[in-house]
């Protein structure tokens, strides 16, 4: 008789809790190189209601709570590091509302990327929204709870930047919603309202988001994708800012990878550009690659690989499959764009160090005013020491982006420990302080975030 | 079995784990795995199978009975194959069947399988009924024993034994006399196909079985074969063959559109209804066959053919394959496969949900009645939709 999991059963009901070895080994792995960390319990709860008895009993237990979205970060962020209740939220996966006028979905904590793609396309394809490179399953609420970006950052910015409120349950149980739903009115703002912007970007560790409104885009109806290559990594940075001075893309990445040969040491540039009409395509494409790269082709410093319709979903555990192995981790910074170059090259460095042939990847925030820049490692799940290599690739990395000035996205464990070693101590104290005050039991995702 | 031991030992850790798996073509929901969208917890997915078998196999993990319900609870879909990106995913169930066969070596299965297999093994159909029972749907029918005709219809284990499946037997049955078709049953020297016993990972069995099968066709001299279940016409079409069982097999919807096209067959007094398919697994994502049924109902009057949003290789899974259909392990919540694929074919606005293998007419129809629309949506077999678009009562 194991009085948390009868309870726990009370809660959620017995088909969604479970105590036995099968759950608690799937749940202690994470895809990446992190060492698994067993959970004494799974949970996968339906509501926030149920979520706030799980966290109540957590509290009485002192018990850890880990929620899972996805289970895609790859760096380790739902590892339940020391122990306690593993929350899977992916039954929490209702659409909830889609407000048409006012361009913003609420959906549940669940809901995934590939989920609210699919609905938008079928029943408001003149809509879309930022949709990250992650695999379909990642969810929209996951990808918040890391500052996630995808293929509308260049544009709008972050993720987080596009939210218009959201529902989180405190580590103390409390059922908070933040912005005008607050007020009970619709969802469609998160600002006025004094800045509680407590839970982004804190991986979980801060409280549990149920709900989030998030803003949708105009959809037009051409979209698709438009390469262009340059063998020079140093004009990388300022065809990134000369592509967002147009103002006439959506979304902008540079790529370069060993494999396949043929395109090793190559910048090729992904370029999304939508359109209404073949009108406005024509006249994009012309502002773009005629009068903007123009200058590059003439000089035969780049070239255009053309235009493709249609944007398919990328495949990333497939194009990072090269080791058929089953594994892959990287490291994401956020970094100046002018640091591309150095980026790429001592990124090289470290591959070629630990033999994994080199995958760098950016992508532009803003317009200009950042990059998500990434160091890919495949590894082989069945041969350990290749991931003992990946994983010391990844801590490298970590150092390196610091170095490079940069800030590193949703590091790991060893990532945030460097982060923390320079962050401003001041700010230190008060992430310490706002931590003690949420979570005064220090039960929401321990180990990540862990001011000493 | 050690893990260097196991036949894709070599391939097994390649799943990253990236959720593919879960979706319908178009990602419109993460619940198309049948086993997942029951129980919602990772171990129930195709990835949380790959992984929970290397670890079993690696001696990471014990053997429990909640395992073998976990790998057992798999239906064998091909959602998972039809959706992974990577190029390993040819072989994906053909892992957790040889993981589910290693449990039956070990005879560490749970207690349902090792009755399923029992029964077929004693008396030739999973129920356990006496074999001499199994042509008793053909009573009053007319329908002959097979004695050198142009066709063996093959029944299966559903259609002879289960009441609802017998009437859809029998409704074939009159369907391919009106059209003049020249057939005949195998009554009680019929025996299983063995489709299910091979999902299970029983190859020992499987080979008895089919090798039975094939020699007793051979015997009677069959070269053509139609089968009312997709089940049998997959075994038959695709595994009989290694035992050097080469016939021409036909799933009936096949048979029943081409003698609807070439106008053998009167369906002139039509079936007013707004109908909605469900794909079966084993015609669809196992044998690329989507457009049979779809012509049949196309062509008779009266139909109003309404698509379920997943539908063709992205449909969900009844529920029943793999042995579910009499193990039911994916029973018992308003979660169950069935009971979701029955709101889906409600939320079209139809008032059928047509069929075209008897598994999935026993799983819809229980479900229909968990789900309290039995005045609402009626689960048809398409044999019957054509007997009463003929007028055969």
């Amino acid at each position: 008789m194991d009085p948390v999991y009868e309870a726990l059963v009370e809660i959620v009901g017995k088909d969604h809790v479970s105590h036995q070895a099968e759950e608690l080994f799937i749940y202690s792995w994470d895809l990446g190189t992190t060492e698994p960390h067993r959970p004494d319990y799974a949970v996968s709860p339906r509501t926030a209601e149920e979520i706030q008895k799980i966290v109540q009993l957590a509290n009485k237990e002192k018990t850890p709570v880990v929620p899972l979205g996805g289970g895609l970060s790859l760096a380790g962020l739902a590892v339940p590091l020391k122990g306690g209740i593993l929350l899977d939220l992916k039954r929490m996966d209702d659409i909830i509302e889609v407000n048409e006028k006012a361009r913003y979905a609420v959906v549940e904590c669940g809901v995934s990327q590939g989920k609210l793609t699919a609905y938008l396309e079928k029943y408001h394809p003149h809509l879309t929204h930022s949709e990250p490179g992650a695999p379909p399953a990642a969810t929209i609420a996951g990808n918040l709870a890391i500052h996630g970006q995808g293929d509308l950052a260049h544009p709008y910015g972050f993720s987080t930047d596009m939210i218009n409120g959201l529902e989180v349950v405190l580590p103390t149980g409390e059922i908070c919603r933040f912005g005008s739903c607050a007020l009970g009115a619709d969802w469609f703002t998160l600002h006025p309202l004094p800045d509680v912007g407590l839970f982004l970007g804190w991986g979980g560790t801060t409280g549990i988001i149920t709900k989030v409104s998030l803003r949708l885009f105009p959809c037009k109806k051409i979209r698709g994708m438009a390469q262009f290559v340059v063998d020079d990594e140093e004009l990388v940075p300022e065809i990134i800012f000369k592509l967002t001075h147009t103002q006439m893309v959506e979304d902008i990445i540079a790529v370069s990878q060993a494999i396949p040969p043929v395109t090793s040491e190559l910048h090729n540039f992904l370029i999304n550009i939508a359109a209404d009409s073949e009108k406005e395509l024509e006249f994009k494409l012309e502002i773009v690659f005629d009068d903007t790269l123009g200058e590059y082709i003439h000089r035969g410093d780049g070239g255009y690989s053309g235009f493709t319709r249609g944007l398919e979903r990328p495949q990333v555990s497939k194009v990072s499959d090269w080791r058929k192995g089953g594994g892959f981790e990287y490291v994401g910074s956020i970094m100046p764009i002018e640091q591309y170059p150095e980026c790429y090259r001592r990124g090289r460095e470290i591959s070629e160090r630990h033999e994994i042939p080199y995958t760098v990847l950016a992508r532009c925030i803003g317009t200009s005013h950042a990059m998500m820049f990434s160091w890919t490692y495949a590894f082989n799940r069945a041969e350990p020491e290749t991931i003992e290599h990946a994983r010391k690739a990844l801590h490298e990395t970590d150092d390196l982006a610091l170095e490079l000035g940069g800030t590193i996205w949703k590091p790991g464990l060893y990532g945030q420990g460097l982060v923390m070693e320079r962050l401003n101590p001041h700010t230190l104290t008060l992430m310490k302080k706002v931590k003690q005050l949420l979570d005064p039991n220090g039960i929401m995702n321990p180990g990540n975030w862990e001011v000493q | 079995m050690a893990l260097a031991d196991f036949e894709y030992g070599d391939i097994i850790h390649r799943c990253f784990r990236c959720g593919y798996c879960k979706f319908p073509v178009n990602w419109m929901d993460v619940n198309n795995c049948p086993a997942y969208a029951r129980y919602r917890m990772e171990t129930y997915s195709c990835g949380g199978r790959l992984w929970l078998m290397r670890a079993w196999l690696s001696d990471e993990i014990d053997w429990t009975e909640h395992f073998a319900h976990i790998m057992f609870s798999c239906t064998a879909c091909k959602n998972c194959e039809a959706k992974c990106p990577l190029r390993f995913n040819v072989d994906i169930l053909n892992m957790i069947t040889a993981a589910k066969g290693e449990m039956v070596e070990r005879g560490t299965v749970p207690p349902v399988v090792k009755e399923f297999l029992e029964n077929i093994q004693r008396h030739g159909n999973p129920y356990g009924t006496p074999k001499a029972k199994r042509g008793d749907w053909l009573d009053g029918t007319g329908i002959k024993p097979y004695e050198g005709q142009d066709y063996l219809y093959y029944v299966g284990c559903i259609g002879s034994y289960d009441t609802r499946a017998q009437e859809t037997a029998r409704a074939l049955g009159a369907v391919l006399r009106a059209a003049g078709v020249s057939f005949g049953v195998l009554g009680t020297k019929e025996n299983c196909d063995g489709n299910e016993v091979n999902m299970l990972g029983e190859k020992g069995l499987f080979e008895v079985v089919a090798t039975d099968n094939i020699a007793q066709f051979k015997d009677l001299g069959v070269h053509r074969i139609v089968t009312l279940s997709p089940h049998s016409y997959n075994a038959i079409k695709n595994e009989y063959p290694r035992y050097e069982g080469d016939f021409e097999v036909l799933h009936y919807t096949q048979l029943l559109r081409d003698l609807i096209s070439e106008g053998t067959l009167d369906i002139s007094k039509g079936f007013e209804a707004q109908v909605t398919f469900h794909d079966p697994c084993f015609l669809g994502r196992w044998n690329s066959e989507y457009e049979a049924s779809r012509a049949i109902l196309r062509a008779i009057p009266g139909i109003t053919l309404i698509e379920m949003e997943k539908n063709r290789d992205s449909a969900l899974c009844c529920g029943g394959g793999g042995g579910n259909f009499y193990m039911d392990l994916l029973g018992g919540s308003p979660d169950s496969p069935s009971r979701i694929r029955v709101r889906e074919a409600y939320k079209t606005g139809a008032n059928v949900l047509a069929v075209a293998c008897p598994s999935c007419l026993t799983m819809l129809e229980d479900a229909v009645k968990s789900e309290e629309l039995e005045d609402k949506i009626s689960v048809k077999d398409i044999s019957e939709i054509v007997a009463t678009a003929c007028g055969i009562e």
